[in-house]
């Protein structure tokens, strides 16, 4: 049974890496670019939400709403601001561009909010079911997270493959050139796709914040970079990779936490990583694009 | 004739690479205008530059009376300009059908099936393999998609950069042979070519580009008799 609630914890920890890593995946699959900010854009919707439930008092329903309101705002005025300009540049100033904004968003919140922990009220309450008498007992919390995680892949896959935008974000992921021909309008595209990404990351910091609940401006640093690690581990790009990196992670950590050592468990991660990159250099469901000449 | 297309001294940079010194011409309705000229001569980039892709930086160009460097270069396609690029650039990730439902991004969805079976019909072989990845597509597979893809969008100037790239002399064949039936059903085309003699024996005029500017001009078999361009271009 401690075997199941192991798997369990670690389908419920993958599956908020899943959510983070989809961010990822999408915007570097349409701008090629390491977004290293999505992790804070998880912190400041768990702020949001942090605020409009224990200071306004508004339902979690709500604060929820809000928080990925105020994500999907930030994801597009960050995109706009910093990334947009620099479409042409080399993506090492990409890269750099994207750590300062990280560094910025962190700072912001420190001036803002403090370095106080905050105690998240988990926003579906802190009952239990407990299944072969009291044997194995899963949280309210670990059972949204992953119903949670369902429903976005679900729709995700619905939007990417059935809706007329999706496949114009398709589109552009692939060649921009091409789709701007075919009258997609690659910029707004783009902005979308960081609406979603960073909508995305503020349902994944509530969901993150209500299974862990100490809340410090930096609560989005390491989660951003395990998820950036799952969606190259699954493929960069792909999202179902983005989906499987995620919950190989989070199963892995939790394992190697619970069987192996607490303090290695980042290290083995990462191992498991390198190996996988070793044997498949574009991730488990990444693929090699031929072109035909 | 009104021209349809006039192309005013345009002069197209890449970095500090000057691509496109100064370069005009026109293509009237119903018209078959060849753009011929070695590698390098500037055909693509005046192409891309037609269709928005890339920016000139003096003169203007001008499609059915409105300047485009007013137009976003993402809105040009619903004016009825469309490119079938070189290289083709499909997207090859998704399906055949896929493909032709992009080619219609700025139409209604209303058409798009009536479309889509008007392409079909063009090009049978796309029917059959409509659900296959395009990547896994054939390269003249890949070049008829091109060309269905671009027709989705009901042009009435169809711009083709080099269609008969890379394809057998069948196919090449097949693919000519598509283009005056476009032209006939009333398409104005602006085609680039390598192959000098197949582009001037359907084309009504062309204009011979070299080092980025315009070396001569005239009707097709005016081209395809002179002297120069016979040692130029078409070996001899
Ligand atoms: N992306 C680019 N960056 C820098 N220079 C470029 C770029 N694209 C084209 N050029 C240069 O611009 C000039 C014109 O290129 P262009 O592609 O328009 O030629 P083309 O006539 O289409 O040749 P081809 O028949 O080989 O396709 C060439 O000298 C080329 O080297
Ligand atoms: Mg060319």
């Amino acid at each position: 049974m401690t075997f199941l609630n192991f798997l369990i914890g670690g389908i419920s920890l993958g599956s908020i890496y899943a959510i983070i890593a989809l961010g990822y995946t999408m915007v570097y699959g349409i701008a090629k670019m390491l977004n290293f900010a999505h992790g804070d854009v998880i912190m400041v919707g768990a702020y949001i939400c942090f605020y409009a439930i224990s200071r306004f008092s508004l339902p979690p329903l709500v604060g929820v709403l809000l928080a990925m309101f105020v994500c999907t705002v930030l994801g597009m005025v960050v995109e706009r601001l910093a990334y947009k300009p620099l479409r042409a540049a080399p993506s090492l100033a990409v890269l750099i561009t994207a750590i300062g904004v990280s560094y910025f968003l962190q700072n912001a919140a420190l001036l803002l909010w403090s370095s106080n922990p905050k105690v998240f009220p988990s926003v579906v309450g802190t009952g239990k079911v407990a299944l072969f008498g009291g044997e194995l007992t899963i949280t309210h919390v670990t059972i949204v997270t992953i119903v949670s995680c369902v429903v976005i892949m679900l729709a995700l896959t619905w939007f990417t493959g059935k809706t007329k935008m999706g496949k114009a974000m398709r589109a552009c992921s692939e060649d921009k050139g091409a789709a701007q021909l075919m009258g997609i309008n690659v910029n707004a595209t783009i902005s979308m796709t960081f609406a979603i990404g960073s909508g995305l990351a503020a349902i994944a910091g509530v969901l993150l914040c209500s299974a862990y609940p100490t809340l410090v401006p930096t609560t989005g640093s390491m989660p951003g970079i395990k998820a950036f690690t799952a969606a190259v581990f699954g493929g960069i790009g792909s999202i179902p990779g983005a989906l499987l990196g995620g919950l190989l992670l989070g199963v892995i950590e939790i394992f190697a936490k619970a069987y192996i050592s607490t303090q290695l468990s980042d290290a083995i991660v990462f191992a498991v990583l390198i190996v996988v990159l070793l044997v498949k250099p574009a991730g488990l469901l990444g693929k090699q694009i031929r072109e035909k000449v | 004739m009104e021209p349809i297309l006039k192309v005013d001294d345009i002069n197209v940079y890449y970095g500090s690479i000057h691509a496109i010194k100064g370069v005009s011409f026109e293509v009237n309705k119903g018209e078959i205008v060849t753009l011929i000229g070695a590698n390098g001569a500037g055909k693509s980039t005046t192409l891309n530059t037609i269709s928005g892709l890339l920016h000139s930086k003096t003169g203007s160009v001008s499609f059915m009376g409105e300047d485009l460097a007013k137009v976003p270069s993402h809105k040009i396609v619903s004016k009825g300009l469309a490119l079938v690029p070189e290289g083709r650039r499909i997207f090859l990730q998704m399906t055949v059908q896929e493909n032709l439902e992009m080619g219609a991004y700025t139409c209604g969805t209303k058409t798009v099936d009536e479309d889509l079976g008007k392409v079909y019909a063009q090009f049978p072989r796309l029917k059959e393999r409509y659900r296959q990845v395009a990547g896994t597509l054939s390269g003249g597979e890949q070049q008829m998609l091109a060309m269905g893809r671009a027709l989705m969008s009901h042009p009435t100037l169809l711009m083709l950069d080099e269609p008969s790239m890379g394809l057998a002399p069948i196919l090449v064949e097949q693919i000519f042979d598509i283009i005056q039936r476009l032209h006939q059903s009333g398409t104005t085309i602006l085609l680039v070519e390598q192959n000098a003699q197949a582009a001037l024996s359907v084309a009504d005029r062309g204009y011979v580009l070299e080092t980025g500017k315009v070396l001569t001009s005239g009707t097709g078999s005016e081209l395809l008799a002179s002297p120069v361009i016979k040692k130029a271009y078409l070996g001899g």
